[in-house]
């Protein structure tokens, strides 16, 4: 039992140290899209999957470390880029992000 | 006797009260009684068994700063000519002042200046005398500029201020100078210690700067520029200040430190060539001026000069004559100056190429100013101060011992033919003075007045002081044991035993030299005319007035210069000058005192996914660099800023975490709503050396910070003190959150300020926003 339980928790480590490597080359891959666009759309976009990548790396880190604590950060992570990304957007739609008169 | 020094400057707050409602009376005559009282006061000291005076007034004890008042025979000579001509000058004035004048104005600052004279002369403490010196460039520069809608006075007032501000700066140091090397601030006590001073190698640097001072304030070689300028003052002014009191404040200085530093080389050297200097130039200058006070104003300088050489002499017979003749040289210049002034007030000029021929308009202005030139030249009449005096230079001219070095031998050789050159050009100005004005004949149309003689209340002043002259030559051993004496003695440090004669007979050198003035003056004099062209081949132009409007000129230029040159207004040099200054300060720091450390052994392991995050937050943050678009930099700063937030994850710190990602998207939001009001980036060519400039100082920088930050690292001096706060976060703050619980509880000021700035920011975007909406509003 305690063997079946050790050799459980090996595999979920590899599997998560395999799937931040994954994620890792991923953001740089992303970045690359971001530096070199060519649009304002596509940096969006690859900065939105930034954030997704983001989430699922600090999830993975939960479960490395692991801990309970990182749970709020995957949820602000969330939240967030939905803002962000609504915001970028609007502000590439429109030019303005928040609408009425400031001056 | 604190109260002699004070009580003018006390009084001279009421004088505007009384210049304001007693319209009907002259302001003068109440301020009249003042010197006179102090002179009064004075007066009791003279005779025969005087004693040296001493009160001490706490001032700054601490600091050992006190009124030390000290009346020797030197400051009593001084304290007497201060308030006697003194009262003379105010009685003048009263005659010689309309009441339409500002006369609170006038009254004021004369008696600010008389205070600051008498604290110069009884002032033992070296700082108390500082304080009085400069009192009395102040006064004098608000005397000059007194007429302060002429161009001419405001000159003149900037030119001595900056001057003799120069000096008693330079003064000041000497003090301290002096202060430091024998541990105490009074003079008496200096004096007595002259073997410390003496042995001190600060020594030369502190006589230079003294000597300074001094020559700045009495006017001499190259520093007498300021004098004639000064001349644009009322003459009771010019009688008072530039012929009696403040320019002999600089050889009162040299007198009473020359008990110090009589004994060293260098100052009968760097004293006596100054003076003698002075007096060949001032007296061969005055003869070229058309002014009568510009004349009397170099006559001054050379007189000064005189008296300066005398005491860079340093020996018995020298410093009892520059003693006796700061005397007589103050009653002549005095009344002089006030006969000039009478002049110009009874015909409109001083201007001697107008003048001429007055002696039947004005007789008894005439024979004053007679008996006054004639012993300003020392022309042989035994009934005459100046004489005296003249006689007792040339005596001391010749008396003067051979020291060793060479300097000084040389000196010695030719001190008495320029002692002789001086003395006849003094005597030529003091002819061209008295003919000029009163002899030959009158230019009435050229006069703007019909000249006539002055009221008596102008000539009393000047008829006192002629007295004296004749007081002082007919009976010169009466003022001499009682007074001149005493006086000596203080600046020569032992008993001077000297007796004026009337007559040296026939074959004594002086009186052949004097024989010489006279005959070489008189010859000069008659053929002024047919000379004068010398002028023109020397100095012609060059003058040292010329260099000092060049200097004033060039500071005013190079400066803005210097200014313009570093503060171009351009945000970008600021920067390149602040980093390069810190990157210069600080790396030199670190390499000189080898402060650069690195130390790999406690560091922790690395991980793949670390290096990975790192990697993509460097190559986001140089991705910015070259970025040409507005959005996609904010984008690129973006996930550089996500990326931290990364690494704050992988380190286990989710609060930080949690914060960044919030405060990174507010930012990038925020970065959206500026550039959408800006105009795009551009693509800047920029030469080939600004950019330079900017990688060297930028990559210098991050290296910099990047050395600090693994030198911080390796040199672990002290412990940490987190484990105090994981172990008491639960008992003592009562969670199990230490970050935050070192944030409101353990640190909890730190979040408040915090907090404040944050409710700063928020005021201040919304009144910049509310402002600019309320004044497009109207």
């Amino acid at each position: 039992m305690n063997n079946l339980l050790s050799a459980t928790n090996t595999i979920v480590e590899i599997t998560a140290v395999i799937c931040l490597a994954a994620i890792s080359i991923s953001l740089i891959l992303l970045l690359y899209r971001i530096i070199v666009g060519p649009t304002n759309a596509d940096r969006a976009v690859a900065l939105d999957s930034v954030g997704m990548n983001m989430m699922g790396l600090t999830a993975l880190m939960a479960v490395l470390l692991p801990t309970t604590k990182l749970n709020d950060v995957i949820l602000l992570i969330g939240i967030l880029l939905f803002i962000g990304t609504v915001a970028i957007a609007k502000y590439l739609e429109k030019g303005v992000i928040i609408d009425g008169k400031l001056d | 006797m604190i109260y002699t020094v004070l009580i003018p400057l006390l009084l001279a707050s009421f004088i505007p009260f009384i210049s304001k409602f007693k319209l009907k009376i002259h302001t003068g005559v109440f301020v009249f009684l003042i010197p006179l009282v102090i002179f009064l006061y004075f007066i009791q000291f003279i005779g025969s068994g005087f004693e040296p005076v001493r009160h001490t007034y706490n001032w700054i004890p601490s600091l050992g700063i006190n009124f030390d008042f000290y009346l020797d025979g030197l400051s009593l000579l001084f304290a007497l000519l201060i308030s006697g001509i003194g009262t003379l000058v105010v009685l003048y004035s009263i005659y010689y002042l309309d009441r339409s004048e500002p006369l609170g104005h006038f009254y004021v600052y004369l008696m600010m200046f008389m205070s600051a004279m008498l604290g110069i002369v009884l002032s033992d403490n070296v700082f108390v005398l500082y304080t009085f010196w400069e009192l009395t460039s102040i006064s004098s520069f608000l005397l000059i500029g007194y007429w302060h809608f002429n161009e001419r006075s405001r000159y003149g007032a900037l030119k001595s201020m900056i001057i003799t501000i120069f000096g008693g700066l330079s003064m000041f140091g000497g003090f301290a100078l002096l202060s430091v090397i024998t541990g105490t601030a009074s003079i008496q006590f200096m004096i007595a210690n002259t073997d410390i001073i003496l042995a001190s190698p600060y020594t030369p640097l502190a006589l230079g700067f003294l000597l300074l001072g001094a020559f700045t304030k009495s006017a001499q070689f190259p520093f007498h520029i300021w004098l004639p300028d000064a001349m644009e003052a009322p003459t009771p002014v010019s009688a008072y200040l530039h012929s009696a009191t403040m320019v002999k404040a600089g050889l009162y200085l040299v007198a009473r430190f020359s008990p110090v530093f009589g004994d060293y080389e260098w100052f009968f050297i760097i004293v006596t060539i100054a003076g003698i200097v002075t007096l060949c130039w001032g007296s061969y200058m005055a003869v070229h001026q058309t002014d009568l006070k510009a004349i009397l104003a170099f006559s001054t300088i050379s007189q000064l000069g005189m008296i300066m050489a005398m005491l860079g002499f340093g020996t018995k017979v020298a410093i009892f004559a520059a003693v006796f003749h700061i005397l007589n040289h103050a009653t002549f210049k005095g009344s002089l100056f006030m006969v000039a002034g009478t002049v110009d007030h009874e015909t409109g000029t001083r201007d001697i190429r107008k003048l001429g021929g007055l002696l039947t308009f004005m007789p008894i202005t005439a024979t004053l100013a007679m008996f006054g030139t004639f012993s300003m030249a020392g022309i042989p009449l035994p009934f005459l101060n100046g004489f005296y005096s003249k006689e007792l230079f040339f005596e001391s001219t010749l008396r003067l011992q051979d020291d060793i070095s060479s300097i000084a031998g040389f000196l010695v050789d030719i001190i008495p033919y320029l002692a002789v050159l001086g003395s006849i050009f003094t005597f030529v100005y003091s002819l061209y003075f008295l003919f000029g004005t009163f002899g030959g004949t009158s230019q009435l149309d050229k006069l703007t007045k019909k000249p006539h003689e002055a009221p008596l209340g102008m000539l009393i002043s000047p008829g006192i002081l002629i007295f004296g002259v004749i007081l002082i030559g007919l009976f010169p051993s009466a003022i001499n044991g009682t007074f001149i004496a005493h006086a000596a003695e203080a600046v020569y440090g032992g008993p001077i035993a000297k007796d004026i004669y009337f007559w040296h007979g026939w074959g004594s050198p002086q009186f052949q030299m004097s024989l010489i003035v006279v005959g070489i003056g008189a010859v000069l004099t008659a053929t002024r005319t047919k000379w004068s062209g010398l002028y023109h081949v020397f100095p012609g132009k060059l003058s040292i007035n010329k260099i000092y409007d060049t200097v004033i000129e060039k500071l005013d230029t190079v400066s803005t210069k210097i200014t313009t040159f570093y503060m171009t207004g351009s945000l970008r040099t600021y920067m390149i000058i602040i980093l390069s200054t810190i990157l210069v300060v600080t790396a030199g720091f670190m390499l000189a005192t080898g402060g650069i450390t690195i130390d790999f052994s406690d560091l922790a392991p690395v991980t793949a996914i670390e290096v990975s995050v790192a990697l993509m937050v460097a190559a986001a943050a140089i991705g910015t660099i070259f970025v040409k678009k507005n959005l996609a930099v904010i984008l690129i700063a973006g996930v550089a800023g996500y990326g931290v937030s990364l690494l704050f994850v992988i380190y286990r710190a989710p609060d930080l975490a949690l914060t960044q990602l919030v405060v990174e998207t507010v930012s990038v939001a925020l970065f959206l709503l500026c550039f959408y009001h800006l105009p795009d980036l551009k693509k800047r060519n920029e030469p080939l050396k600004t950019k330079t400039i900017n990688t060297i100082i930028s990559v210098g920088f991050g290296a910099m910070v990047t050395m600090i930050g693994i030198s911080a690292h390796s040199s672990d001096w002290f412990g940490t003190i987190s484990d105090y706060f994981l172990k008491t976060s639960h008992s003592l703050g009562g969670g199990d959150n230490v970050v935050n619980v070192i944030l409101v509880d353990m640190r909890g000021l730190d979040t408040l300020f915090e907090i404040t700035v944050l409710g700063i920011a928020a005021l201040a975007i919304y009144t910049l926003i509310k402002f600019k909406t309320n004044r497009g509003g109207k």
